[in-house]
């Protein structure tokens, strides 16, 4: 077709995805000008602006024929990129985290009224959506392209289709963020980016789907490994919760608001079938994905029980979907709805446990090397917490606990045991697994700084659920105090003031997590970088870790 | 005798297998949601919200009220009398979205409307300090200086229609005019307003007369939460209300 074709070997997807990606730029030159809606405007700039240094970027790798990277076993400059992108963001958004944990602490201080752009409800929604979509997303990308690589023994599929997932992806995340920012939102927690970005996210997923899939047809190995049915149920969720959740009515092409399809009861439910599945399916299947390929992989062990692996998979996606109304427990939700979400809530702790358990049981004649590997006890750590917040969800799903717990605190610490302790941990312990492999060091900088990112990590967890359990309960408790004469003991705004300590050993908390995952960009920087060694850690024990590459 | 080898060894069989598997409990759950009576009843009183109720609605969701306050109370002893009658479920059928929330930070808004007086609501806005010292919510002082941008309320009113709300033809050709009507009691068009959104509030809801501020929209919004269906008439223990 092109003249320059000639000297490389003929790529289709050399002509597709920069034709996307110029008809994108087309279009996000259309809404720029013609939009009667300024924050469209900024948008549409900021859409363009990014298509124009992803275009630039193109060239630069693309203008001087097929890199090596693309013909040789396997590809590994995108994951590389996603292992970037996923430190990170994870970074970006503990430290909005933190933010906003100091303003509910200190309102005072971190309250700036001439910037209704860092109020709580705008930063609240970019805190979320930066360390669930932009870094947990993006650790599942870039580990899903390494995994699947190497568990298929086959290079990705598509050349440079998945640069333009992991592009792409980037640039929802900015247009999605900056959006928050700007006060663009459909309100709803988890799908808060409008209608445009949500299509934009649709074609990036869509990419996403037939990379995966066209990777695992090109496979030399008969069987689909299991961290693949994961990431495919995860894929393949995902994608139909979004469809589905965020239909919704534009007021034009050209403006920015958008109307759910739905409303009241049913929207209720359809957002928190999408929510409660967000955690299922994001947060859970896509890094239960992750523990069966790295901590076999670390531990140099098989998976504990293939026939676990197969039960609780099938168990576990099929009994997530209906746990949804456990949201909704006393709204104005059916009852009927609210019984069923409860008790298939309460069954869910079995396919958890499953999991749990295959992970941890894998470990089985390695246990000593928890004591030598920091990473690995990271990883089994992770797997722990796990099993710890799926024991907790259940309990909490319970009307009667729910009753107390819900609209508190509790949800919060809930969600934070999951978050930091689980998705965090595996990915940490992933990611300091594929910084040496994909970098082809013989080991990591510096194993010390790991047992320090583990143990301040670890303490800021503490801090963090045990200051929310307490705040919660407390505040559950005091809302539902009579006094002796029959009336509400506490008014509402005496149960704020009594958060006031916690709130602030919450913050201490989420500050201790954010100093880890700094320490863990130093030593993954000098990894991948400098691919020296810590001075002290040269010689002796610490060369025994430097597995896997 | 099924292997599962079968769905190990074929991509699709195994894709197919998970959509069918996830696509079940939703259907079971959400699908009667939109037939069945308790869910889509009607309630005396209801009504679309005012455009400048509306317009206040989008103030709300754009800062992110939703992520502190809720609005749905539960049917405990203690939520009803702290904020009043249980949330009904057609108390928020023209909702688009939802914003029943998931957290109280703040209180339950379900039922803010006339609690406080405009004056309250705007310094509370401003600085919530002022008013309640204890308070951990940020200051919204730009709203009272930041005139409402209504240039496309038909629009707004249409494409909720689209999605199911009762706008008439009517509503949306004098959706502009009623919006200004109703921060102006001594205009021509306000009694309209009253006549199309019964139960209505119409006057300057910020101090300002001189603009219609977003203050005036959020707090018009404010004002009618969970005012609109009459709890001294109706009745819980009703054969149409206990479907």
């Amino acid at each position: 077709m092109q003249p320059s074709a000639a000297a490389n070997p003929m790529r289709l997807d050399l002509v597709l995805v920069p034709a996307l990606l110029g008809l994108a730029l087309v279009i996000g030159l259309i809404e720029a000008a013609r939009s009667p809606d300024p924050l469209m405007v900024i948008q549409a700039w900021t859409f363009v602006a990014c298509l124009a240094g992803v275009g630039i970027w193109f060239l630069k790798r693309y203008g001087g024929g097929v890199p090596a990277d693309e013909t040789g076993a396997y590809q590994n400059d995108v994951v590389k990129a996603g292992v970037i992108a996923s430190m990170f963001w994870g970074i970006a958004g503990m430290l909005v985290g933190v933010i906003i944990a100091s303003q509910l602490a200190f309102p005072d201080i971190f309250y700036f009224p001439a910037l209704p752009e860092l109020n709580f409800g705008r930063l609240r929604p970019l805190h979320t959506s930066a360390v669930i979509f932009a870094f947990g997303g993006n650790v599942l990308i870039a580990t899903s392209f390494y995994v699947v690589q190497r568990t298929s023994k086959a290079r990705l599929a598509g050349g440079s289709w998945p640069w333009f997932v992991f592009w792409g992806y980037q640039m929802f995340i900015v247009l999605a963020g900056t959006g928050y920012l700007l006060g663009i939102t459909e309100g709803r927690e988890y799908a808060e980016p409008e209608w445009y970005v949500d299509i934009w996210l649709t074609i990036v997923w869509v990419a996403y789907l037939l990379v995966f899939l066209a990777t695992i047809w090109k496979r030399k190995e008969p069987h689909i490994y299991v961290a693949n049915w994961f990431y495919l149920a995860f894929i393949v969720t995902i994608a139909m919760l979004h469809l589905v959740n965020n239909m919704s009515m534009p007021v034009s092409l050209l403006e920015t608001k958008s109307y759910s399809a739905f409303s009241g009861v049913q929207d209720a439910l359809t957002q928190w079938w999408y929510g409660h599945n967000a955690v299922g399916f994001f947060l859970t299947a896509g890094f239960l994905a992750i523990m069966y390929y790295f901590v076999p992989k670390r531990a140099e062990r098989p998976v504990y029980s293939y026939r676990l692996s197969i039960v609780h998979f099938w168990t576990l996606i099929f009994i997530y979907i209906w746990a949804g109304p456990h949201h909704l427990h006393y709204t104005a939700l059916p009852e009927w709805a609210q019984t069923l979400g409860m008790t298939f809530s309460v069954m869910l702790w079995m396919p958890s446990w499953g999991g749990m358990i295959n992970g941890l049981m894998t470990l089985s004649g390695a246990w000593d090397k928890l004591r030598t590997d920091p990473v690995l006890r990271m990883l089994v750590v992770s797997v722990a917490f796990y099993g710890m917040s799926t024991f907790e969800g259940p309990v909490m799903s319970v009307k009667a606990v729910n009753a107390l717990s819900h609209y508190t605190d509790w949800t919060i610490g809930h969600v934070h045991s999951g978050a930091l302790g689980w998705v965090g941990f595996v990915s940490f312990g992933a990611l300091y697994c594929l910084v040496p492999w994909l970098w082809r060091r013989d080991r990591l900088y510096s194993n010390a700084l790991v047992e320090w990112h583990f143990w301040v990590a670890t303490i800021g967890i503490l801090f963090y659920i045990t200051a929310m359990w307490v705040s919660g309960i407390m505040q559950g408790l005091m809302w539902r105090a009579y006094n002796d004469y029959g009336f509400l003991e506490y008014s509402f705004v005496e149960t704020v003031q009594a958060m006031h300590p916690y709130y602030i050993i919450r913050t201490l908390g989420g500050l201790l997590y954010l100093s880890g995952a700094l320490i863990m960009a130093y030593n993954l920087w000098r990894t991948a970088a400098r691919g020296d060694v810590r001075k002290s850690e040269v010689s002796g024990t610490a060369t025994a870790v430097a597995q896997g590459a | 005798m099924f292997s599962h080898g079968i769905l190990e060894r074929n991509s699709l069989l195994l894709l197919v297998g998970i959509l069918v598997v996830v696509a079940i409990g939703g259907l079971v759950e959400i699908a009667p949601l939109f037939y069945i009576e308790s869910t889509i009843e009607k309630v005396h009183g209801m009504r679309p919200y005012s455009p400048l109720e509306l317009e206040g609605r989008k103030i709300y969701i754009r800062e992110g009220c939703y992520l502190c306050h809720s609005q749905m109370i539960r049917p405990l002893r203690d939520e009803v009398e702290r904020y009043g009658h249980y949330s009904l479920a057609a108390e928020s059928m023209y909702d688009h979205p939802f914003q029943w929330g998931s957290k109280r930070t703040g209180p339950d808004l379900a039922r803010i409307g006339g609690k406080y007086s405009d004056e309250w609501q705007r310094d509370h806005l401003a600085d919530p300090r002022s008013v309640v010292p204890e308070s951990v919510m940020p200051p919204y002082a730009f709203l009272t200086n930041t005139p409402l941008d209504y240039r496309d309320i038909a629009d707004q009113l249409k494409a909720n229609r689209t999605v199911g709300v009762p706008y008439t033809d009517e509503d949306i050709a004098n959706a502009a005019k009623d919006l200004e009507a109703q921060v102006n009691p001594d205009s021509d068009g306000a009694a309209d307003v009253t006549k199309r959104y019964p139960k209505a509030q119409v006057r300057d809801f910020d101090g300002n007369p001189a603009m219609i501020s977003e203050a005036d929209a959020l707090i018009a919004y404010l004002q009618m939460l969970g005012t609109l269906v009459d709890f001294s008439t109706y009745q819980a223990d009703a054969p149409e209300n206990k479907r």
